[in-house]
């Protein structure tokens, strides 16, 4: 600890010297911006009836529902007191941001996500309760609730219940991860969370993330399930995360630019931390590598026409590096907003750990932890058949 | 009807349990409010603190008083209470346009005092300026407390229920001052009470009871015949980051317009 | 109406489910809300008294004037007559509970009244400050000032 104060420069209050949040608190909004991000690319069929992302739709729940199941263990992990936690529900205080946490979590997760991969997946889980053997048996036979029934006007219900669920849960998604991004747009204390674009900034980035990240998926699981990938779903994917990535960086610079403009008294210290102890993150990774980039791989699509090959190898790369992107601005934005002193005259450092409560290897191993939830779900609740593929 | 009974049976089990339910929050209910100290009445006080930045001499005492009483970690990281030396050199003739920062160091707090470091003499201002939780009235930190573990007393203290508290941090965030910490012994934020278990009991806090030169002084603006009310009609006082509107309680006296 | 209750009886069950789930909620938390939350405000009221019943460190000058009164008389028209006692001489409540035990030892005079007395730009002009060395060649204070009545100098 002593040799963070030697990596102070300048001034900070005594009790800034330490960072408060860290990498664990950057791993959340990341979680988060991509369950909401993956459902609201599974509504775009749903609701707004885009017909070429359909293979993806039951994907992108189930890629929604593992990333939501793993989304408050970094949150645990860094609470000084996790075995309290459930005083949010308890007593939460309606002033909080953070306190909405708990019942938007639970809501969110039982209420769309749960009901909504129930119903879809309803018929399907009868046929395998009535069909499997053994453990699986009694796993497809506690999901079924006891009901088997299968008949059409059945699944009519389901469907139209299931498209009332996806209506409410996009509003859901918002407010899913838009109070994240009011949680730290709210603080008056911090120049460099304090704004009210926030919330938009992070649910278009979360859309960002979540579209990416579906579509890296996608080929993904494809490809391992040896089942022929749907160009016509691809291109359509792609063009949407060209449009939300538009809008996510329009904001971004509009953010840097009127901040830039009205130079009040904040600007200096956080331009000279953007510039030092953010370059790398921000300018290079966020912005040229995270954003820039993949916006002009997208851009290419659109205008030069070349082989589905092709352009499959520039969604992957522009995917990956979308993700890298995103994950960055979480870092940007959590780290960012510790690393100067509010006294605006100086500046410390982030050491993070390895292998502690709050260090590298946890956060490593939550961001693996989705995937191999996202392997049983697939395994449990096949998202596509071979047949399937055939449109 | 099959279905009839089934769905019967579980309201009734429903209507059961709630019912059960309620009786026992009724109890919880009935258990009465906490008892008070039988001597202090809460609604008659309403603390201020008052810091005199022309009498500040950097000697320490109060950090180190502070620390004492409430038992505070000896680190350099955590501090109830902690002094800042400002340093603001005389404007440079050749280059009038630029801003000059004034150089500020708070060295382990101002527990072990401040070594000389300047020349007299250099046409530079040099002052102290002890810093503390600033008790706001309409603290940007209790705002934020997800559970009601910070809290305003009714007396005017923002204080911690440290069985309560998460530890999530988010008030460490919000606070302008940078006043709070977590106390990496408990895993739980801290922060000045302006001791409260000092102050219920008449006595002053441990911070102006060791101050050699009067520049603390802790005010009850509840009571008229406090000298707090006099200082504030007779001097010019202000506060730190007015324009964040929190109410703070902690009033200046010839504080620079240079000091954050 | 009976067809629409067997086409709908899995989202009945649901419903149950979703049910019972709020109600065992709703069970926890009356049982598990403090019993004093609320009473003041959006807080444990048994907070305010605990937190009351911390321990003393600091006796308060008023403590050290029953016993040590002889010190006061010479202290009240002097120039530290505004210091309280423990400024100098450190936490005493333990010697307030336990006078004859509990004996505090005297400060160093030298090292203590530099802590105040030591110059520095920093301090405000009028107050008092020396160069130890310019001042008295390093040697103690306490041969020429009475620490608590330090003017007139002695002898």
């Amino acid at each position: 600890m002593e040799s963070i104060l030697h990596a102070v420069e300048g001034f900070m209050y005594p009790n800034e010297v330490e960072l408060q949040w860290s990498i664990l608190i950057v791993l959340y909004p990341f979680l988060t911006g991509i369950v909401a991000g993956a459902f609201i690319l599974a509504s775009l069929e749903r609701v707004f009836n885009v017909e070429e992302v359909k293979p993806t739709y039951r994907l992108a729940l189930l890629t929604a529902l593992s990333f939501m199941i793993v989304a408050p263990l970094p949150l645990q992990l860094h609470l000084g007191h996790p075995e309290r936690s459930f005083e949010m529900y308890l007593t939460p205080h309606s002033t909080s941001a953070m306190a909405m946490f708990g019942f938007v979590y639970l809501w969110y997760l039982l209420a769309v996500l749960v009901i909504e991969i129930w119903l879809d997946f309803r018929q399907d889980i009868v046929r395998m309760a009535l069909e499997s053997t053994g453990w699986r048996r009694v796993v497809y036979r506690v999901m079924a609730l006891g009901s088997y029934n299968v008949s059409p006007r059945s699944l009519e219900i389901d469907d139209k219940i299931g498209r009332f669920v996806t209506i409410i849960g996009i509003p859901s998604a918002f407010l899913l991860h838009g109070y994240v991004g009011f949680l730290f747009g709210s603080i008056k204390a911090n120049p460099w969370w304090s704004t009210p674009l926030m919330p938009i900034v992070f649910l278009f980035s979360a859309i960002v993330s979540g579209i990416a990240a579906v579509l890296l998926l996608y080929i993904v699981v494809c490809f391992l399930k040896g089942i022929k990938r749907s160009i016509p779903c691809l291109d359509t994917m792609a063009r949407y995360l060209f449009y939300a990535f538009l809008i996510d960086f329009s904001l971004e610079m509009l953010d840097l630019i009127h901040r830039n403009y009205e130079a009040d008294e904040s600007l200096k210290t956080l331009n000279f931390m953007m510039h030092t102890r953010l370059y790398m993150s921000q300018i290079v990774l966020q912005i040229i590598i995270g954003t820039l980039i993949p916006i002009g791989l997208l851009a290419l699509v659109q205008i030069v026409s070349m082989s589905a090959r092709a352009r499959e190898g520039i969604y992957v790369l522009a995917s990956s590096l979308t993700l890298c992107g995103i994950f960055a601005m979480r870092w940007n934005v959590v780290i960012g907003g510790q690393l100067f002193s509010k006294s605006f005259l100086g500046y410390t450092t982030y050491k993070m750990g390895f292998a502690t409560r709050e260090g590298l290897l946890p956060a490593l191993l939550l961001l693996v932890l989705p995937f191999v939830i996202l392997w049983i779900l697939v395994t449990l609740l096949p998202p596509m058949k071979r047949d399937e593929a055939a449109h | 009807m099959e279905i009839g009974r089934r769905e019967f049976l579980e309201k009734t089990g429903k209507y059961v349990m709630l019912f059960g339910a309620a009786t026992k929050a009724w109890d919880f209910i009935l258990a009465g409010t906490p008892e008070a100290a039988p001597d202090y009445d809460v609604t008659r006080h309403w603390w201020a603190f008052y810091i005199d930045i022309e009498k500040c001499i950097g000697c320490g005492n109060c950090v180190r008083a502070c620390k004492a009483e409430n038992n505070v970690i000896r680190e350099p990281f955590y501090f109830r209470t902690w002094v800042e030396r400002y340093h603001i050199a005389p404007p440079d003739l050749a280059n009038l346009h630029d801003e000059r920062l004034p150089t500020v160091d708070s060295p382990n707090g101002g527990y072990d005092g401040f070594p000389e470091r300047y020349r007299d003499g250099d046409g530079s201002k040099s002052f102290f300026v002890p810093k503390m939780c600033n008790h706001c009235t309409d603290s940007p930190c209790t705002q934020v407390c997800p559970v009601g573990a910070t809290f305003d007393s009714p007396d005017g203290v923002v204080l911690v229920d440290k069985t309560y508290c998460l530890g999530c941090r988010y008030c460490v965030q919000a606070c302008p001052y940078g006043c709070r910490y977590i106390d990496p012994r408990v895993q739980t934020v801290d922060k000045c009470t302006l001791c409260y278990h000092r102050i219920t009991k008449g006595l002053t806090t441990a911070c102006c009871e060791t101050c050699p030169t009067g520049a603390r002084l802790l005010g009850d603006l509840k009571d008229p015949k406090d000298p707090l009310h006099e200082l504030l009609r007779t001097q010019k006082v202000q506060v730190l980051k007015p324009y964040l509107a929190t109410g703070a309680k902690l009033v200046y006296h010839g504080l620079d317009g240079a000091v954050r | 109406m009976r067809d629409l209750f067997r086409d709908a009886e899995h989202l009945f069950r649901l419903a149950g489910v979703f049910l019972a789930l709020i109600v065992v909620f709703l069970v926890a938390r009356a049982v598990l809300t403090p019993a004093t939350f609320g009473v003041y405000g959006h807080y444990r009221g048994a907070a305010l008294a605990e937190i009351r019943t911390r321990d003393i460190v600091f006796a308060g000058r008023a403590a050290c004037l029953d016993c040590h009164d002889e010190i006061n008389v010479v202290k009240k028209t002097a120039k530290h007559a505004g210091i309280g006692c423990e400024a100098c001489h450190g936490p005493l409540e333990a010697h307030v509970a336990d006078p004859s035990t509990v004996v505090p030892e005297k400060p160093d005079a030298k090292k203590l009244c530099l802590v105040c007395h030591s110059e520095n730009l920093a301090k405000p002009r009028n107050f008092p400050q020396i160069n130890p060395k310019e001042h008295a060649d390093d040697d103690n204070c306490i041969k020429c000032h009475d620490p608590h009545a330090p003017l007139p100098v002695k002898g």
